[in-house]
């Protein structure tokens, strides 16, 4: 509809936008100080100059390097390999004729609601047989592949790719995955790109089952930061200053991304 | 898309739309040894290929979906040591067990308790916030991604900065309320007050990702019908309520059941906020959470038969909420749609 937006609209949410930065400074903020001024509350509003020592105090405290490596590396292998087999899958799903489709594709958005939590228990116990646990592998291969990968590639790939192109590739006797990679996999780039953004993300920030499945010294950097503040003492600067580096890959990510990101959850949000 | 799809194929598609189409294959004068073989490959190639292509899926789901909910049954019926491996079969022991531990039903209520305090305020402010961007501003994609930016910190993190600025003596916001004349507010050892300070981390996460989700829903409601409300003298505020509202009721139990099944099973944010040393939800469990105590009968007391057991209670809750939710927003919907 045509509305102009007064100054009541850009108020409210540039107030809410200052609620959403806010904390990336406070972080900042106390990270900037000394420990002695960050544990008396409130430090002077504008950033001291000890962010460094901090950063240097975190490297000494925490394996920070090799966490950062494990969580890059994590993190992109499995939204790769979730891009990957998500598109074969979404397209099989929702290009190809074969016995038990609909049937399978109800498992695949059933399995969407169980929780990650139910399994974490057998999750252990197979990674403890297979002797994987403690190594990044038992982080990554539980998510090669999400069931919200298929569906989202599959919602997309429906419309995407028209039927014509698929039967023109096939008549002229195109194998099934020739057709996959020279007319699947263009259309799906752009809903591919927002799918590994988001499983890229969601495995960086991911805790509950790193927490468990790795040690003090192989760390992804959720656990390091766990680490950062378990100490008997609660040194803030210290913590805070771990927080904002954690952040920051993101951050750089969300800069130079966050259109695609904005797109794509307006367009799951209309598909899903 | 277009150039690229077709470059490869493209000198082929020129001949099969110059033959007509089909007709080049069954009389053709081929050669015909070849034919029967690569025709029984392509025929193989199409029936098979769509199995392989979901396989992947099915294979990592077999392996953490499916076999682990069957398994954690399995397990939740056995004693069974996280360092010893399997013991006797004890039937619902573990379930008993777990039901009379003093602590169950407290981190059930603080479970509920947290999931509430985040849901409802989220999707009231994530459904206004929606609402003032379905204007026509001036940098709309600047707004949306300002929105956004507090998804890009982990849980973790969130849980770190929030747990200074929630500090019980020097914390940023009871500093901020001292100065307005309100006592310093116990955020680590109250009940209510952790929950609401745990609470706040979750909505400031997923507020803004969750107002771009009925964003978009909002746009795909037709102008129209604001148009012809307008020419009926209803207000802007009215035409939220009646048209916008309504209208994006099936999104809205969308959001409502996926942060059902998030929301249940909070982790990070009560236990990076914990500062005992015990780290199980507060000294009194004032804030812990079910999860938690998955963690805690497994990991801490080293007994998987009940970390499973607590398990699959969790998710009969997550399954049970999940239905009461989607009951309750039909029953909104259809006494919305009547009036």
């Amino acid at each position: 509809m045509t509305r102009r937006p007064g100054f009541l609209v850009y108020g409210l949410l540039a107030a809410f936008v200052v609620g959403s930065a806010a904390p990336f400074y406070w972080s900042f903020l106390l990270g900037s100080h000394t420990a002695q001024v960050a544990a008396q509350g409130v430090p002077p509003l504008l950033p001291g100059g000890h962010f460094l020592d901090n950063a240097s105090r975190v490297m000494d405290t925490v394996p920070f390097w090799k966490a950062l490596g494990n969580s890059v590396l994590v993190s992109s292998v499995c939204a790769t390999s979730t891009v990957v087999f998500g598109t074969l899958a979404g397209y099989a799903f929702a290009k190809l004729r074969f016995r038990g489709r609909s049937a399978l594709l109800a498992g695949v958005v059933a399995t969407m609601a169980v929780p990650t939590q139910l399994g974490i228990v057998p999750l252990f116990i197979v990674m403890s047989k297979l002797g994987w646990t403690g190594t990044t592998w038992s982080i990554i291969v539980p998510t090669l592949v999400t069931a919200f990968g298929v569906f989202f590639m599959r919602q997309y790939l429906v419309d995407a790719v028209p039927d014509e192109l698929i039967e023109a590739a096939r008549m002229d006797g195109c194998s099934q995955i020739r057709v996959v990679w020279h007319v699947v996999a263009p259309a799906a780039r752009p809903a591919a790109a927002i799918l590994w953004l988001f499983t890229f993300m969601a495995t960086w920030t991911d805790f509950f089952w790193p927490f468990i499945a790795l040690p003090a010294d192989n760390p992804t950097v959720q656990v390091a930061l766990n680490q950062l503040q378990s100490g008997f003492f609660k040194d803030y600067s210290l913590v805070l200053t771990g927080a904002t580096l954690a952040t920051v890959p993101l951050l750089i990510l969300f800069v130079l991304t966050g259109r695609q990101l904005v797109a794509g959850i307006m367009q799951g949000a209309v598909k899903g | 898309m277009s150039q690229r799809t077709l470059d490869p194929a493209g000198a082929r598609d020129g001949e099969a739309i110059a033959s007509p189409p089909r007709a080049g294959r069954p009389p053709g004068p081929a050669p015909a040894a070849p034919r029967p073989w690569r025709e029984r490959r392509a025929a193989w190639d199409a029936r098979l290929a769509p199995y392989l292509y979901v396989s992947p899926f099915f294979l990592v789901f077999a392996v953490v979906g499916a076999f682990p909910l069957v398994y954690t049954a399995y397990v939740s019926v056995h004693d069974w040591s996280l360092l010893g491996g399997k013991g006797d079969f004890v039937g619902f022991q573990n379930y008993r067990d777990v039901w009379a531990n003093p602590y169950f039903s407290k981190h059930v209520v603080n479970t509920l308790s947290i999931f509430v305090l985040s849901s409802v305020p989220q999707v009231v402010v994530a459904v206004v916030l929606a609402g003032l961007l379905d204007n026509q501003l001036r940098g709309r994609t600047w707004w949306r991604m300002s929105i956004l930016l507090p998804f890009v910190v982990s849980p973790v993190a969130v849980a770190i900065i929030f747990g200074s600025v929630f500090g019980d003596r020097y914390g940023l916001l009871n500093e901020l309320l001292g100065t307005v004349g309100i006592g310093p507010i116990a955020w680590h050892t109250d009940r209510l007050a952790s929950h609401v300070a745990i609470a706040t981390m979750v909505n400031w996460r997923w507020t803004g990702f969750n107002a771009l989700i009925f964003l978009a829903a909002m746009q795909a409601v037709p102008r129209d019908l604001y148009e012809s409300a307008a020419l009926d003298g209803a207000s802007r505020v009215r035409q939220f309520l009646a048209i916008t509202l309504p209208m994006i009721r099936p999104t809205m139990i969308f959001v409502v059941i996926t942060s059902t099944i998030g929301g249940l099973q909070i982790f990070a944010e009560p236990r990076l906020f914990d500062e005992t040393t015990a780290r199980n939800g507060g000294s009194d469990r004032q804030f812990g959470t079910i999860t938690m105590l998955v963690y805690d009968f497994g990991w801490q007391l080293r007994d998987l038969g009940r970390a499973s057991a607590t398990a699959w209670m969790l998710f009969v809750l997550i399954m049970l909420i999940a239905l009461v939710n989607l009951v309750l927003m039909k029953r909104i919907g259809s006494l919305a749609g009547e009036r």
